[in-house]
C-alpha cells in the first residue's frame, strides 16, 4: 500500500521517531538500573502537574504544561525515594502509592478543569492520558528533536560516568565521583523524556516506550554501547511503524498502537536474539546436551573395554557390544542404542552387523582425550577442592586451557604417577 | 431515587469495593508484590473488552471468568518471562501489563466507537452512575454494582478465613511453608485470582488505575500503624471505607470525580500516617531522636559537673558557656540545659553559673558509677589499654540502668576503684 507522505504525517513521523529513539537511549539506563516502573510512576505523577499548569496559565500552553508535568513527576519520584528511605514502606508499595494517588489527584483536577471550561478544551487534556500523535506540529518536533540532541550529547560526554554509576556505584563512589548527582541527572533525563513523550503516547503508556526498546535491545548484545545504539534504533522504528499503523486506521489512538508494536519487537527479540534469545539459548542447550551425551558414550565405551586414562591409541582398541556399554553405563537400552547410532554417524565408531562396534582412528583419539580430560578433572576436584568452586568448568572436556599452568603441572604429574604405578601398561 | 438515596448507594458501592481491595491489598503489600496487583488491574482490561464485545453488555459471570484467566495469565507470563526469558522482574512486569493494557485500550476504543462510551472511564470509573443502574430485589431498587460487589466482598472474606494459615505462613516464611508441604505457588496463584476478581468487580466503580490505589494505599497505611496482621486487615478496611465516605463528600463539594477524590483522600490519610504513626511515623521518630539527644547531652553536663565536684569539692558550678559546651553546644545544648533545670537537676548557683542540685548530684553519681564500672569491665574482659576505655564508657554510660549497674558490680566483685585509680561511687544503699 503506497502511502503519500503529507507534510503533517512527515512531521508526526519525525517527531515520534525522535521520541522513540530518545526513549530507547534513556530507557536503557532505566532498565539496567531496575528503574523501569519508577518511570511508570513518573508518567502517572505528571498528570496533576499538567492540570495545575493549565489552571495557572489559563490556556493550553504546551511548554507550561510540560513544565508542570515535570515538576509533579519529579516530586513523585522524590516521594518514592523518601518513602523508601525514611519509612518502612517498601519500594514496590511506594511506587504503587505515588502512581495511583498522584494520578487520582490528576483526575480530580482534570474534572475541575472540565467544569470550568467548555467541552472543547477538555479533549486537550484528555489526550495526555492516552496520547495523540496527530496533534503534533512542527514546533513540537523541534522540542523533541532538541531534547533528544541534548540527551545524546550528555550521554556521549558523560558516558563513562553513567556507565560506571549504573554498573558499580560503590566503586564509582570510592573513586570520588559524585554518584548522587550523576544518579539525579540520569533521573532528570528520564523525567524529561517521559514528559516530552506525554502528548504523543500518553500518561498510561509512556512507561512502555521507555522499557520496550531497551529491553528488546538487551537480547542482542552484552555491551552497553551497542545496547544504547540498538535501543535508539529500535525506539525509532517502533515510533515510525506505530505512527504509520495508527495513521492508516483513523480511529486508533497512537499510544496503544505504539506499545503493541513495541511488544511485537520485544517478542521478536526475545525469540531471535542471537545470544540471549530464547531460540538461541534452546539451540545451545540442545547442542550441549548432544555433545555431552556423545562424550559420555565414548567414555563409557572406552571404560567397557578397560582403557585406562593414559591408554595409548597406537594399537587399535578392542571392539565391544551394545550390552557391554549398557552394563558399564547403567543406561536403558534405548538410550544406549540411540547414542551409539549418533556416534557412528559422527564417525567415532563403526558397526558390524551383529551388534558389535569397532573404534575408528578418530574415535580412539577422541575417546583417549576424553578419558584423560575426565581423569584430570577428577584429580583436580580431589586435590584442590577449595578451588573447585571458582575454577572448575566441567562443561569443558579437559582442564587444559581452563586451569592456569601452575595448577595443571601437578595434576599431570599425578596422572603420570598413577600411570607408572599401573606399570606403564597401555594394554586394553 | 432520591438525592440521599443516590449518595448512600454511591458510598456503599465505593465502600464495598474498597473493603475487598483493602483486605487483599494487605497481603500484596506484605508479600512485596504490590506492583503485581497494579499489573493485574491494568491487564484485565482486554478481558473485560472481549467480554463486553461478546456479551454486548456488562455481564457478570463471563467477565469474572475472563478476569480470573487474564489475572492468572498476567502473573504467569511475567513470572515466565523473568525466569525463562532471563528478563529482570520489573521489566518483565512492565512489558506484560503495558502490552495487555494497550490491547485493552484498543479494544475498548473500538467498542466505544460503536457504543457511545468514553474510553477515559476505563481509567477512572463511573461510580457516579452506578446507583442509577438498579435491579429489583425483593421489592427494593438495588444498584447492580452492589449486587456484584457484596458477594465479592463476602467471597474475599471467606477466602481469607479459609486460607488464613496458608496465607499467613507463605507470606511471612515461604521456606517454612514449603517445608510444611504447603505449596506457596498455589497460594500465590489463588491470591492473584482473587485480586483479579476483586479488580473486575471494582473496575466499574473506580476504574483500573484507581483500583490500584484501593489495593495498596489502605494496606500500606495500616502497615505503618500496626505490626499485627489481624489489626492490619481491620485498619485497612476501615481506611478504605472512610476514604469512600470522605472521598464522596469531597467530590460532591468540589464537583469533581468521586473515584479521584477517593484516591486523593486515601493518599492524604496515608500521608498523615507517614508523619504521625505512633511507632513508625516520621515526625514521631524525629521527636524520639530529639528526646534522646537532649537526654544524652543533659547527662553529659551532669557527669561533667559531678567530676568537677569530685576534684574541686561540692557546690562547684560551671559558667553558663562552659555548661553549654559540655552539653554539646548549639541550640540543642541550650535546650538540654533548660531541660535539666526544669527537671530540677540543675540550678543557677550564681547569676552566670550552673550547679548540681541534690537530685542532680544523685543522677551524676549514678552516671559516673556506670561509667567507671564499664571501664573496669572493658579493661578486665577485653584487655583494652587504659587510654581506650574512657571513650566507649562515655557512650555506654547513658544506657546502663540501675539493674545493669548492680549486675556489673556483682560480676566485677564490687571493686573500689576504676582502672585509672579513681574511686567508684558507692551504690546508693551505702550512702
Amino acid at each position: 500500500m503506497m502511502m503519500t507522505l503529507t507534510y503533517n504525517t512527515a512531521i508526526v513521523l519525525g517527531g515520534t521517531m525522535l521520541l522513540g529513539a530518545n526513549a530507547g537511549l534513556v530507557g536503557t539506563f532505566a532498565v539496567l538500573r531496575r528503574r523501569a516502573l519508577t518511570g511508570d510512576a513518573l508518567a502517572h505523577a505528571a498528570l496533576p502537574g499538567l492540570c495545575l499548569a493549565f489552571l495557572i496559565v489559563g490556556q493550553r500552553n504546551v511548554p507550561a504544561l510540560l513544565t508542570g508535568a515535570l515538576v509533579t513527576g519529579v516530586l513523585g519520584v522524590m516521594t518514592i525515594s523518601f518513602l523508601r528511605r525514611m519509612t518502612r514502606v517498601k519500594e514496590d508499595a511506594a511506587i504503587g502509592i505515588v502512581l495511583s494517588v498522584f494520578f487520582g489527584a490528576g483526575i480530580v483536577l482534570s474534572r475541575l478543569i472540565q467544569n470550568l471550561t467548555t467541552t472543547g478544551s477538555k479533549a486537550g487534556l484528555d489526550s495526555y492520558i492516552l496520547g495523540k500523535t496527530a496533534g503534533m506540529v512542527a514546533q513540537d518536533v523541534v522540542w523533541v528533536g532538541g531534547l533528544s540532541l541534548a540527551v545524546l550529547v550528555l550521554l556521549v560526554v558523560f558516558y563513562k560516568e553513567f556507565q560506571l554509576v549504573s554498573f558499580d556505584p560503590d566503586f564509582a563512589c570510592s573513586q570520588g565521583w559524585p554518584v548522587g548527582r550523576l544518579d539525579l541527572s540520569l533521573m532528570g533525563l528520564i523525567a524529561a523524556t517521559v514528559v516530552i513523550g506525554l502528548p504523543a503516547v500518553g500518561v498510561a503508556l509512556m512507561a512502555a516506550l521507555l522499557i520496550m526498546p531497551a529491553a528488546a535491545a538487551r537480547f542482542w548484545t552484552d555491551r552497553l554501547s551497542s545496547m544504547l545504539v540498538l535501543a535508539a534504533v529500535l525506539g525509532g522504528v517502533i515510533g515510525a511503524v506505530g505512527t504509520m499503523a495508527s495513521a492508516s486506521v483513523s480511529k486508533l489512538p497512537a499510544g496503544p498502537v505504539l506499545v503493541l508494536v513495541g511488544a511485537v519487537v520485544f517478542l521478536a527479540s526475545l525469540l531471535l536474539g542471537p545470544k540471549r534469545g530464547v531460540i538461541a539459548r534452546m539451540r545451545r542447550h540442545l547442542q550441549f546436551r548432544r555433545e555431552f551425551a556423545e562424550r559420555s558414550l565414548l567414555i563409557q565405551a572406552a571404560t567397557a573395554v578397560n582403557i585406562p586414562p593414559w591408554g595409548s591409541t597406537n594399537r587399535p582398541w578392542n571392539g565391544f557390544t551394545t550390552e557391554m556399554v549398557a552394563e558399564t553405563a547403567g543406561w536403558p537400552g534405548s538410550v544406549v542404542k540411540q547414542r551409539l547410532r549418533q556416534a557412528e554417524r559422527r564417525g567415532w565408531l563403526a558397526t558390524t552387523g551383529d551388534g558389535r562396534h569397532e573404534w575408528t582412528d578418530s574415535g580412539q583419539t577422541r575417546a583417549a582425550a576424553l578419558l584423560r580430560g575426565r581423569a584430570l578433572w577428577k584429580l583436580f576436584l580431589l586435590e584442590m577442592p577449595d578451588l573447585a568452586g571458582s575454577l572448575a568448568d566441567l562443561g569443558e572436556e579437559s582442564p587444559e586451557g581452563v586451569l592456569p599452568p601452575e595448577l595443571m603441572a601437578p595434576l599431570r604429574a599425578k596422572l603420570e604417577a598413577m600411570q607408572a604405578r599401573a606399570g606403564q601398561g597401555s594394554e586394553p | 431515587m432520591s438525592e440521599t438515596g443516590l449518595a448512600v448507594w454511591t458510598i456503599v458501592v465505593g465502600a464495598l469495593g474498597n473493603a475487598a481491595c483493602a483486605l487483599l491489598g494487605c497481603y500484596l503489600v506484605l508479600r512485596r508484590i504490590s506492583l503485581l496487583g497494579d499489573a493485574i488491574s491494568h491487564a484485565i482490561l482486554p478481558g473485560i473488552a472481549v467480554a463486553f464485545l461478546l456479551a454486548g453488555r456488562i455481564a457478570a459471570v463471563p467477565m469474572f471468568l475472563g478476569a480470573v484467566v487474564v489475572g492468572l495469565l498476567t502473573a504467569f507470563l511475567s513470572q515466565a518471562l523473568s525466569s525463562f526469558g532471563r528478563v529482570s522482574e520489573d521489566t518483565s512486569l512492565g512489558v506484560v501489563f503495558t502490552s495487555l493494557f494497550a490491547l485493552g485500550v484498543l479494544l475498548i476504543t473500538n467498542v466505544a466507537a460503536n457504543v457511545d462510551l468514553d474510553p477515559g472511564c476505563v481509567l477512572y470509573g463511573l461510580i457516579e452512575f452506578t446507583p442509577l443502574d438498579t435491579v429489583n430485589l425483593l421489592g427494593f431498587e438495588i444498584p447492580r454494582a452492589v449486587l456484584t460487589l457484596a458477594p465479592v466482598l463476602a467471597v474475599t472474606i471467606g477466602f481469607i478465613a479459609l486460607f488464613w494459615k496458608e496465607l499467613l505462613i507463605s507470606t511471612f516464611d515461604a521456606g517454612l511453608a514449603s517445608a510444611m508441604g504447603l505449596s506457596a505457588n498455589v497460594v500465590h496463584y489463588l491470591l492473584m485470582a482473587m485480586v483479579a476478581v476483586v479488580t473486575v468487580a471494582s473496575f466499574e466503580a473506580v476504574g483500573s488505575i484507581l483500583v490500584i490505589a484501593m489495593l495498596i494505599v489502605p494496606a500500606a497505611t495500616a502497615h505503618l500503624l500496626t505490626d499485627r496482621l489481624m489489626w492490619m486487615l481491620g485498619i485497612a478496611v476501615a481506611i478504605g471505607v472512610a476514604s469512600s465516605v470522605l472521598g464522596y463528600f469531597g467530590a460532591v463539594w468540589w464537583n469533581t470525580s468521586v473515584a479521584g477524590m477517593m484516591a486523593v483522600t486515601v493518599g492524604a490519610i496515608f500521608g498523615l500516617a507517614v508523619l504521625l504513626a505512633p511507632r513508625h511515623g516520621v515526625l514521631v521518630k524525629l521527636v524520639r531522636t530529639l528526646d534522646l539527644a537532649l537526654r544524652i547531652r543533659g547527662e553529659d553536663v551532669l557527669a561533667a559537673l559531678y567530676r568537677r565536684e569530685e576534684s574541686h569539692g561540692e557546690g562547684e558550678a560551671l559558667p553558663a558557656r562552659d555548661a553549654s559546651r559540655a552539653a554539646g553546644g548549639g541550640n540543642l545544648g541550650r535546650l538540654a540545659l533548660m531541660r535539666l533545670r526544669r527537671q530540677g537537676l540543675l540550678t543557677w548557683v550564681t547569676t552566670n553559673a550552673l550547679g548540681l542540685t541534690a537530685m542532680g548530684r544523685v543522677a551524676g553519681h549514678d552516671l559516673i558509677r556506670a561509667h567507671r564500672l564499664w571501664e573496669i569491665y572493658l579493661y578486665e574482659n577485653f584487655s583494652l589499654p587504659l587510654d581506650h576505655v574512657h571513650e566507649p564508657a562515655s557512650r555506654i554510660e547513658h544506657y546502663l540502668g540501675p539493674d545493669l549497674r548492680e549486675k556489673l558490680a556483682a560480676e566485677l566483685a564490687s571493686p573500689p576503684s576504676d582502672p585509672h585509680g579513681r574511686a567508684i561511687p558507692r551504690p546508693p544503699s551505702d550512702g
